[in-house]
């Protein structure tokens, strides 16, 4: 194999890769999305009925016509936004210490970042309910110092979905903050304060705008998820926590409603497009 | 002239390594410094510790007479200009000059007035408006220069500025920063491991090693009279032979009896004859065995255009010749020839 036709075969790995695991499911989706229920398996008529289209937009004039539907996504992006904004001030400074750090440490200290990755998700947002729930770990210790005399209702909250998002996220912003940081040349700090800058001032002029499109990198990858995260709303979020995520299992599973979830999912994906394409513009725009 | 700079018994440690030794060194006021040593000799350190870069753990510098321990770098009344340039790579160039004079709270048409003045300076303008990756080596250095003269400073640091230029506008820019420092009047302190560019650019040269200055003086004196070893291997070529004072003004050594004018400590005592490749005249074979003179055989003949350097097989050593190209016989690859050399270019070195 030439050289050149070994570059353009391994150039379309990715591709390969984003045809078969992204576009066709996707596509699928959207055809379910176009589709009415039916009572069989699968639960939704078929696009293509005896030679003739049968496509309907009523499940998207469902998900926009419903204000519970819109609730639901505006409450998600609000509530994984603010776990980013969280993210980011709890990120930043951790990564900041792991790039100064000396080099021969910065690896374990980056082992300790990802460490929670070695088990399951779902096994620390369980820890999470036995540390919050009212007879749990944190309220026994105020109890038994004596900072309060009945139990703090911390479960079932959205500051708990919103603080277990930002602990389970917290690694994707840290890791391209710190990639971003590490790559930094020190001189250019240096020069800050060679120039009479105060090390604070130094930090928003130069670290601090030339570390932005790590923040943006770990944003996304924090706020994504964060959106359609399922299980830590399932586990740690109340009665009026309302999140998309939620709102999809039940209509997939509960109502068995496969085309209005599948239109649910195509409209969430249209909402996070915005975003993204906001964050690589202003990418695009690095030197 | 008053020192602008003064250091006093300067220590620094990294870990067990010592990268400035009890240094103590002035610098005038209107002075082009070098700096110089080979790498890991401490000049970048004693550089850095003057900006306020490193702390030293002994000693102390004093900048007019004000001791800057303590003093953050963003206080001291110095500037440095960094090896990779360290310009803002989110700020046009406009911008990265104003930086420092933004610090120090100009605003409107006094900093732009600043700004222009110090573009000016380095012939860059024209250019305020490109981001720094827009730019060349030569363009950047300029932007480099004139962002640390905008904050005019009392001395101008500069690491190894030359290093990342090409030979032709190496040499230009050495001749401007001799013109610019005339100009503007104050001292340059310049860190270089290339003797050529030391001795071209500065009025003083500092030769370092092992966090230590081992001699300090005008490029022309260091090259004239080595204190010892190290500034004579460092400072150009020498060939040096190892001997015993025989006289008052003679030493013994591999090259024979060799003639010293300069004093020599008493007889008996172990010294180094050192003489300039420059100073050594060959002519044809001569039989007689006089003084300052060996016979050996040409080993090698290196064309460098205006000179060639001869090496003379002479026993064990290889005697180190250069020659001006078109006077008088040449010699070849093989010839026997005489080479001899006038007491006066004899050094004594420390053995």
């Amino acid at each position: 194999m030439s050289a050149a036709r070994f570059r353009k075969t391994l150039l379309a790995v990715p591709w390969v890769w984003a045809a078969l695991l992204f576009f066709l499911p996707l596509a699928i989706v959207v055809k379910i999305s176009l589709a009415e229920t039916a009572v069989g398996v699968p639960p939704y008529t078929a696009l293509i009925d005896h030679g003739a289209l049968r496509a309907t937009l009523a499940n998207y004039r469902d998900v926009f016509a419903d204000s519970f539907y819109a609730g639901a996504y505006v409450s998600s992006v609000k509530i994984a936004g603010l776990a980013t904004i969280l993210a980011v001030l709890a990120g930043y400074p951790m990564a900041y210490a792991i790039a100064r750090a000396p080099e021969r440490r910065r690896g374990l200290l980056l082992l300790l970042v990802t460490l929670p990755f070695w088990t399951s998700l779902l096994i620390r947002i369980y820890a999470w309910i036995g540390l919050l729930r009212p007879g749990g770990v944190i309220n026994a210790v105020l109890e038994s110092v004596g900072l309060i005399d009945t139990p703090l209702q911390m479960i079932n909250t959205t500051a708990a979905v919103c603080f277990g998002m930002v602990y389970a996220y917290l690694p994707f912003m840290v890791l391209p903050l710190y990639a971003r940081l590490e790559r930094l040349d020190p001189a250019l700090v240096e020069a800050a304060g060679d120039l009479g800058a105060t090390p604070w001032r130094a930090f928003l002029s130069v670290t601090l705008p030339l570390s932005l499109p790590g923040v943006m990198a770990g944003a996304l990858l924090v706020f994504i998820p964060c959106v359609g995260e399922f299980v830590i709303p399932d586990l740690l979020g109340g009665p009026d926590t309302v999140m998309i995520g939620k709102v999809l299992w039940s209509e997939f599973f509960s109502s068995r409603d496969w085309p209005l979830s599948a239109a649910l999912t195509v409209v969430m994906m249209a909402v996070l497009v915005i975003p993204v394409l906001a964050v690589q513009r202003t990418l695009g725009e690095e030197p | 002239m008053p020192a602008v700079i003064r250091i006093e018994g300067l220590t620094k440690r990294f870990g067990d390594v010592i990268a400035l030794d009890a240094v103590s060194l002035d610098v005038a006021e209107n002075e082009f410094l070098a700096l110089l040593g080979p790498s890991g000799c401490g000049k970048t350190t004693l550089l850095r510790a003057i900006a306020g870069l490193e702390t030293p753990d002994a000693g102390q510098i004093l900048i007019d007479a004000v001791n800057q321990n303590g003093r953050a770098p963003y206080q001291r009344p110095v500037n440095m200009m960094f090896q990779s340039y360290a310009l803002f790579p989110h700020m046009t160039v406009a911008d990265n000059v104003a930086f420092g004079l933004r610090q120090d709270g100009l605003k409107g048409a006094a900093l732009t007035d600043r700004v222009r003045e110090a573009l000016a300076r380095v012939e860059m303008e024209a250019l305020g408006t490109r981001k720094p990756q827009q730019l060349s080596g030569g363009q950047k250095q300029r932007v480099a220069l004139a962002r640390c003269l905008a904050k005019r400073p009392r001395a101008l640091l500069l690491d190894e500025p030359l290093a990342a230029l090409d030979k032709h506008l190496r040499e230009r820019t050495q001749l401007e920063l001799m013109t610019l420092r005339e100009k503007l009047g104050i001292a340059f302190i310049v860190v270089t491991h290339d003797q050529d560019e030391a001795m071209g650019m500065a009025t003083r040269v500092a030769v370092m090693d092992r966090g230590r200055i081992l001699q300090t003086g005008a490029p022309r004196d260091l090259y004239d009279r080595p204190l010892n070893r190290a500034v004579a291997g460092f400072f150009g070529h020498m060939n040096i032979w190892d001997g015993a004072v025989t006289g008052t003004d003679s030493v013994a050594c591999a090259a024979g009896t060799v003639r010293v004018a300069d004093p020599l400590p008493r007889e008996g005592a172990m010294v180094a004859v050192a003489v300039r490749p420059e100073q050594i005249t060959l002519r044809g074979p001569e039989n007689d065995v006089g003084s300052n003179q060996i016979t050996g055989v040409i080993a090698e003949v290196v064309y460098g255009g205006t000179v060639s350097t001869y090496f003379v097989r002479h026993g064990e050593h290889r005697l180190r010749v250069v020659r001006q190209n078109g006077a008088g016989a040449a010699f070849r690859r093989g010839d026997t020839v005489t080479a001899s050399w006038p007491a006066a270019a004899v050094r004594v070195l420390a053995p």
